[in-house]
This record gives structure tokens, sequence and C-alpha cells, in this order.
């Protein structure tokens, strides 16, 4: 049974399903995030003065500066995979998607040696309230980049079948992958200066 | 003309015509038919638990401290005696179950998965294996949800709405309350996602927006509902979660002492972010639990009055409206934590504005009504009951939303007749006019109508029994959550003797469902077979393949829209309704 | 896959290294930025400020959002409105306590 615009956009809309899904699932997420970043305006608007402590006392800087042009990277060779495919090049896609799993992978390692410092140095969520909501927030986006990876390993690994068979339905496939990459990019990009620089 | 009179096998895809096993086909369905089903009966399961749990509660309000008959073994070492830590999670539960494992899978993953493809002309749902997803999501929330039961220390215990500082305390029933929320928000938000993609995507030829049955429309707007307000208790649940395990402060504020001793955490925290998240999530809801009832409610009215609805239009545009003023009315709920008058003023104005899409719906609906030859079938006699009883469940809102006169009904028994008003004799029988109306639909039977009205009439009597004294009880400063109903108050003395009346109603109105779930069993074996629009309705639905079961892509011609939705009565047509897809 | 296809990807492809470019200037920026001692109010504008021109290169170019289609944007506007009354009104609610009594 098919179900109608799975892969042709449907006319009048000009979309396919997935990516009108994507987008909807998306729009959740930023009321997910949302929600953690106005917890973090209402906990330190509310603190009594002084009492706030700030990133720069625990954050490591430098390392997530690299953290955030390791990710923004990641973004750029996203699309370019992507755009590999509507080329119909799919060594250079392989190689693309690649190399975004790779800056996943090394998103995650400085993120543990973050995580890792700060418990050697007895900071720990129930430490303070700014530390709280540090580990949650980029826990959370952790999960996040996690799923994404999951997802990007196996489209670059065995979901490629589909290249041969239906190529127009795998490069939705990867438009879609992508949006919901970007969009982690996207949380890092607030995430980034909300709790490392303010 | 029917649609559908044989299978023709003119498929170009490679498919296989080989049976699917007994596990694809009725448990791991993609089939949004069998996956509503399935949303269906596990939602009536847990209608009728969290329905046992009220009758329990009833018990203890009106005979505190005694032994409960019937299942007082279950509670050996109180010596049958619900106690008051145990009143707390049965209310916590009742509110929780009847809310989010049962009304909202019923209302949106039963009746919405199962009719809103067949409404709009679609062979599924645009989705069907995030559909499949959703319900086990759901299905693995409510397993978390009564397993709590068992945890030490029991089930949650700090209402339905879990506020902190008590729900970040509370023994670890908590946790698992919010592990099964987890599930169920992942559930909601993906299945409102494919709601929506396919209510905008896969409309068939000719069904344009104004087309749509508005039942379908209702299901939008809900399902924006759902995916945008349902994040904001998801990340709730996790800082709650946090404060919990990882012993956080979120919603700790500083120098909390518990039993005498000092908290030791990091404190710091604010219990009205809780309140802020769990509302911004829980108003929304509330309109979630009625838009579906609307929906419902149109689409009986429109066929046993054999008219057009009068005002589609006012009552599309009216739910949209209302869909987004719901979004900014959610601290009405917290008139009395102390919030400034700007707040206040604000939000006062916000939840008076956001009455009167309500009123338009309600309004178009009676209209409707007027000069209509009206066939009070048993779907119809919980519609037209539904109409007053909204009104009440509305109007009692008003006093709710204007603060001053929240100060004397907050957290009173008022609160809770008014909520219950819109949401039981409201959105219930819209429910159940839903599931008498589309019986035949799922099975090609009809259901008694004598067990019908076995049902309807103690139904209609005892609800009221229960709700109505529960506005004098308010009215008279009875508080909530109170395992003994008021008794060790002398301002309730004078209210008191209505708990007995109410606990009474309660159990009978118990009683008066057993004609509707023989009914439902019995019909599904013995009813009368029927045809394929045994109302004689014009909604796509009724044009699909009879039951049971509807085939696999629902339609073999995808039919194409050439009227609107309600073409009852049309004069010069030959028969009194003309369906959607009929031409000329 | 037509020439003219393959052009337009080809113009994007630099477009999106393009904005690579501006994002890690824009990053470098704001780590900088930070480093002088400004007032709480003005720095949390200014980060704001470039996070959100950042945000907006990301979803315009590498999401494709500045040739997407009405329905995506509708969405969108919707939730951004609901989004900013979820980050406003919890604020606006200490402001209006600390402020107005």
């Amino acid at each position: 049974m098919d179900i109608p615009y799975n892969v042709e956009p449907r006319p009048d809309t000009g979309l396919y399903n997935a990516k009108l899904g994507i987008w909807l699932f998306l729009a959740s997420e930023v009321m997910l995030f949302g929600a953690l970043f106005s917890s973090y305006v209402l906990l330190r608007t509310g603190a009594p003065a002084g009492t706030w402590h700030h990133g720069r006392e625990f954050l490591n800087v430098p390392l997530a500066t690299l953290n955030t042009i390791i990710l923004i990277a990641s973004s750029v060779t996203m699309v370019m995979s992507w755009a590999s495919l509507k080329l119909n090049d799919f060594k250079k896609f392989r190689l693309y998607l690649g190399v975004t799993f790779l800056c996943g992978v090394g998103f995650l390692a400085i993120k543990a040696i973050e995580y890792s410092t700060k418990f050697h140095h007895g900071y720990f969520p129930k430490s303070n309230t700014f530390l709280a909501i540090y580990f949650t927030l980029t826990g959370l986006h952790v999960l996040h980049v996690i799923g994404g990876m999951i997802v990007n390993g196996y489209f670059a690994g065995p979901g490629a079948k589909m290249w041969r068979t239906e190529p127009e339905r795998f490069t939705n496939r990867i438009e879609v992958a992508g949006l919901y990459w970007h969009f982690v990019d996207l949380v890092w990009i607030f995430l980034f200066p909300t709790l490392y620089l303010l | 003309m029917a649609l559908v009179d044989e299978r023709a096998h003119g498929h170009h895809e490679a498919h296989h015509h080989e049976e699917p096993g007994f596990w694809t086909k009725y448990v791991f369905s993609q089939d949004h038919k069998v996956i509503g089903i399935q949303y269906g009966f596990t939602a009536l399961i847990f209608l009728l638990f969290g329905f046992t749990l009220m009758m329990m509660m009833r018990w203890s309000l009106a005979y505190p401290n005694q032994p409960i008959p019937l299942v007082g073994g279950l509670f050996k070492a109180t010596g049958g005696i619900i106690v008051p830590e145990f009143y707390n999670q049965l209310g916590a539960m009742h509110g929780t179950i009847m809310v989010f494992l049962g009304i909202v899978p019923l209302a949106v993953g039963a009746f919405g998965n199962y009719l809103v493809p067949l409404q709009i002309g679609a062979p599924d749902m645009a989705f069907p294996k995030l559909n499949m997803a959703s319900y086990w999501s759901y299905f693995v929330g409510g397993v978390v949800m009564l397993a709590s039961f068992f945890a030490p220390g029991g089930a949650a215990q700090s209402g339905w709405t879990s506020y902190p500082p008590l729900s970040d305390i509370a023994p670890s029933g908590q946790t698992m309350w919010l592990f099964g929320m987890l599930f169920l928000i992942i559930s909601s938000v993906l299945g409102s996602t494919n709601f929506i993609v396919t209510i905008i995507q896969l409309r068939a030829p000719g069904l344009t927006w104004m087309r749509l049955p508005f039942f379908v429309w209702a299901q939008f707007v809900t399902s924006f509902l759902l995916l945008l307000a349902f994040p904001a208790l998801q990340a709730a649940a996790i800082l709650q979660m946090m404060d919990r395990l990882a012993h956080t402060s979120f919603f700790l504020p500083s120098g909390l002492v518990v039993s005498g001793q000092q908290l030791a955490v990091s404190g710091g925290g604010s219990p009205l972010l809780w309140q802020h998240l769990f509302w911004f999530l829980a108003h929304p809801e509330v309109y979630v639990l009625i838009l579906p009832a609307f929906g419902i409610i149109a689409e009986v009215i429109a066929n046993n009055t054999r008219k057009p609805l009068w005002g589609y239009r006012s009552m599309v545009w009216a739910i949209t409206f209302l869909g987004f003023m719901s979004f900014i009315v959610w601290a009405h709920h917290m008139f009395m934590t102390g919030m400034g008058t700007i707040m206040s003023t604000f939000f006062q104005t916000t939840t008076m504005i956001i009455s009167i899409p309500s009123v338009i719906v309600l309004t178009a609906l009676i209209i409707s009504l007027w000069g209509a030859s009206i066939r009070y079938t048993v779907p119809m006699l919980f519609a037209l009951a539904f109409l007053p009883m909204f009104a009440i469940g509305g109007l009692t809102g008003l006093p709710l939303g204007l603060a001053p006169t929240d100060i004397h009904l907050h957290d009173t028994y008022y609160v809770i007749g008014h909520f219950h008003y819109v949401v039981a004799p409201g959105t219930i029988f819209a429910m159940f006019a839903g599931i008498y109306y589309w019986f035949p639909k799922l099975t090609g039977r009809s259901m008694s109508t004598t067990l019908g009205h076995l049902h309807f009439w103690p139904s209609f009597l005892f609800i009221n029994g229960i709700f109505m004294p529960m506005f004098i009880q308010g009215m008279a400063g009875v508080s909530r959550r109170l395992y003994d109903g008021g008794a060790s108050y002398s301002h309730a003395q004078g209210v008191l003797h209505w708990n007995t009346f109410m606990s009474a109603s309660a159990w009978l109105l118990g009683l008066a469902q057993i004609p509707f779930i023989l009914n439902l069993f019995w019909s599904m074996w013995k009813g009368k077979k029927v045809g394929s629009n045994p109302w004689e309705a014009t909604t796509l639905e009724w044009a699909a393949t009879t039951s049971p079961p509807l085939a696999h892509g629902n339609f073999t011609v995808i039919p194409t829209a050439v009227r609107g939705p309600y073409d009852y009565s049309l004069p010069g047509a030959p028969q009194d309704f003309v369906p959607q897809h009929q031409e000329g | 896959m037509s020439a003219s296809d393959a052009e337009s990807i080809r113009k994007q492809t630099r477009a999106y290294i393009g904005v690579f470019f501006a994002l890690m200037v824009l990053t470098v920026l704001t780590v900088a930025v930070s480093y002088f001692h400004m007032p709480v109010v003005l720095a949390v504008v200014v980060a704001l400020a470039i996070a959100s021109f950042k945000g907006s290169l990301v979803a315009a170019v590498f999401m494709h959002l500045s040739h997407e289609r009405k329905v995506i944007y509708w969405v969108l506007i919707l939730t951004v409105v609901f989004f900013i009354v979820l980050m406003a009104i919890p604020s606006l609610w200490q402001w209006n306590l600390r402020t107005v009594r």
C-alpha cells in the first residue's frame, strides 16, 4: 500500500511527508529546550544577588569553543553529504557523512573530558543550581547528539542500501536526518554562550 | 454508490499477497484501524480502572476511617481502612489515569487514529510505523503507571499536578510516575506529528480545508496543542527526576526543613518553576480533552438533525482561536501564588477572552438543532445531554478565572465540580456518543438500543448527583484532597451530608455502566448486522468498505470530494443526504 | 538530474562554505566579546544577538529555510510565538513581583 507524497512532493504544499514531519518534530524540540532555557532564566533571575554561580567559575571556555567549531563543521559536512547525493556522488556522500559522524565522536569526547574533570573536582549537579541546569541542558543535548549519530551511522552503513533501489527516497531521508542534525547544532549555538559566557 | 465493492488487484508495486501472521496483523500492526482499536480498548480499560479508584475514594469521603467493603481485603495492613496516604495515591492516580491514560488516548489515539484517515480519504496515516511506535510507547507508560502502585511507599501521592517540594521528597512511586509520563509524552508528540502531516498532506482530491468534517479540524487543532505544549511538561519531568535522582534543587528552595531536619541539598530552586512548566502544558491539555469531544458531538448532531451544521466556519475559526489562546492563560491556575497585579490582570483578561470561542461552538451546536428533524438515537441522546452539561462546566469556570472569586474557590470542591462537569458529562458522554455512533463502522453490527437507554438515563441522572453538590460544598469552603471529605473542619459541617449522597450516586453510576459493557461485547458477536452506512451519513468514512475488517488501504479508489461534509436535506436531492464524494 | 539542478547545487555549496566561515568568525567574536566586562543586560543582549544571527544562518542556509514552503514558515512562526511566551512570562512574573507591590 502506497502512502501518497512519501517521496514526490504534494503539489499545493510543495512538501514530501517526512520533511513536514521533521519540521513539526523540531518545533516540539524548540519547545523542549525552550522550557529548559526558560527554567535557566527563572532560576538565575530569581536567585538572590551574589548567590548565582557563573559558568566561568567551573567551565572550560576554550574546550567548549573547540566543540562549537566541531559541531558547526559537522553541520557543513552533513549538508554537503546531502548535496553529494543530489549530484549523484555516492562516494562523496559517504565520505561527508562519515566525517559528520567523526565530528560527533569528537564532540562527545570533549564533553566526556569536561564532565569527568568536573566530577573529579567535586562539581556535581547537586552542588548548586547553575551546575544542575548546566548538566541537565548539556546532558539532554548530548543525548540528542547520540541519537543523531545513531541515525547518521545507520544511513552511512546498512541504511545506504536504499540508494541503489530508491535513490530519491534515500536522498530525502538524508535531507531529513540533516535537518535534525542542524537543529542539534542550533541548540548548541545558543547553549554555548548562555552557559559558558554569560 | 459504494466506493468499494470488490478488491481490484491492479497493484503495480511488488506487494506480496500472503497473509501477515497473527502478531503482525493484530499486535504489531501498522494499520491505523487496528492501532485505533488497540488504543480504544486499552483506554477503556484504564478508564474503568480510574473509575474504580474514584469509587474507593468516595467510600473514604462518605465513611472515613471505616473498613471498605468488597475490596477491604486488599488493605489488610490497615484493617481495610483507606488511610490518608493511600487516599492521596488514589487521588493522584485517578486524575493521572483518567486524563493521560484514559481520555486523551481514547479521544485522540482511538477515535482520531481510526477516523481521520477515513474521513479525509487517505489509505492510512502518513507514518504507519510511527503510529505503531506511539501506541506501544503509551502502553509502556501505562504499565509503568500501574506498576507504581507496587513501589515501596506506594504510587504517586502528590496530586496529578505533582507540585514540589512535596513531590520532590515523595516515595519512589513518584519517580515511576515521572518515567511513565516520559513515555506518554513521547507517544503524544510522535502521534501529533503524524496527525498533522496526515491532515495536511493526505487529504483526498477536492477535500479543501473548508470541506473537512469538523471532527478532523478538531483533531488538527488538538494535535498542535499536544505538539507544542507537552514538551514543557517533558522538561519539567526531567528536572523533577534530576531533583529526585541526582539530588539537584531545581524545585527546592533554600532552607527547606522536612520532618524537623534541614534538607541536605544546595537549595536555590523554585517550586513555582514547576507550576509554570506544568500548567503551560496542563492548560492546553484541558482543550485537548474537550476539542475531540466537540468534534464527535458535531458529527453526531449533523447526522441526527439531517441538516448541515449551523455556523461551521465560525466553529472552525473559534477552535483555531481557542487553540492559540490556550497557550496564554495557564497562570489562572496560579492566582493564589502571590503574583503581581500586572500578571494577574493579564491572565484574567486572556482567560475571559478564551471563554468566547467555547460559547461560539456551543451556540452553533445548539442553533444546529433549530428546525431539525431530530433522530433520538442513543448517540444523539448523549450528544444532546453534552450540550447543557458542558454549559454548566463552562459557566462554573468563570468565577475560577477571575482572581477575586478564585481566592475563595481555589482548591475547593467547586473546582472539582467545574472540571468534572466538562470532562465527565462533557467529554466522556461525547466518547460514548462516538462509540455508539461508529460501532457499526468497526463491526458491521449495531449496538442494542435498549441497553443504550439503560446506560444513558441512569448515567445522566447519577452523574449530576455526584457533581452538582460539589459546587455547594466548594462554596462552603470544603477543600480538595481531604480524605475525610471535610469532616474535621467546622466550616464544612453544614455540607458534609452531601458526601454520602454523592458517593451513592458514584456507585450507582458505576452500576449504570454495566449495560454499556455488556452491550459493547454482546453486540460485537450478536448485534444486528447492518450495511455500510446505517446512519445515512455523508462523511467519507461511511463510504469505505463495510466491516469487518475494513480493507488494508481503506479505499480501492481514492475518493474525490465534490461537496461539503454535511449535505443533508439538500433541496432537489433524491434522498435527505448526499455523500461527500457523490456527484450531482 | 539536469544540468541546471547540478549548477544550483554547486552554487548552494559555495553558500555552505561561505556560511561556515561566517560562523567561525562569529564564534570567535562571541567568545572575544565575553571577555569585556559589560553590564549583565548588555552582555546578554549582545550574546543573544550574535547567537541569533548564527542560528539564522544555519536555519536559512544549511536547513534551506530561506526557500522553504509557506506551511513550514507558519509552523515555525507559531512555535516562535509560544517560545517567546514561555521565555518571557516567567521573567516578567519576577519583574512584576519585584517592582509592583
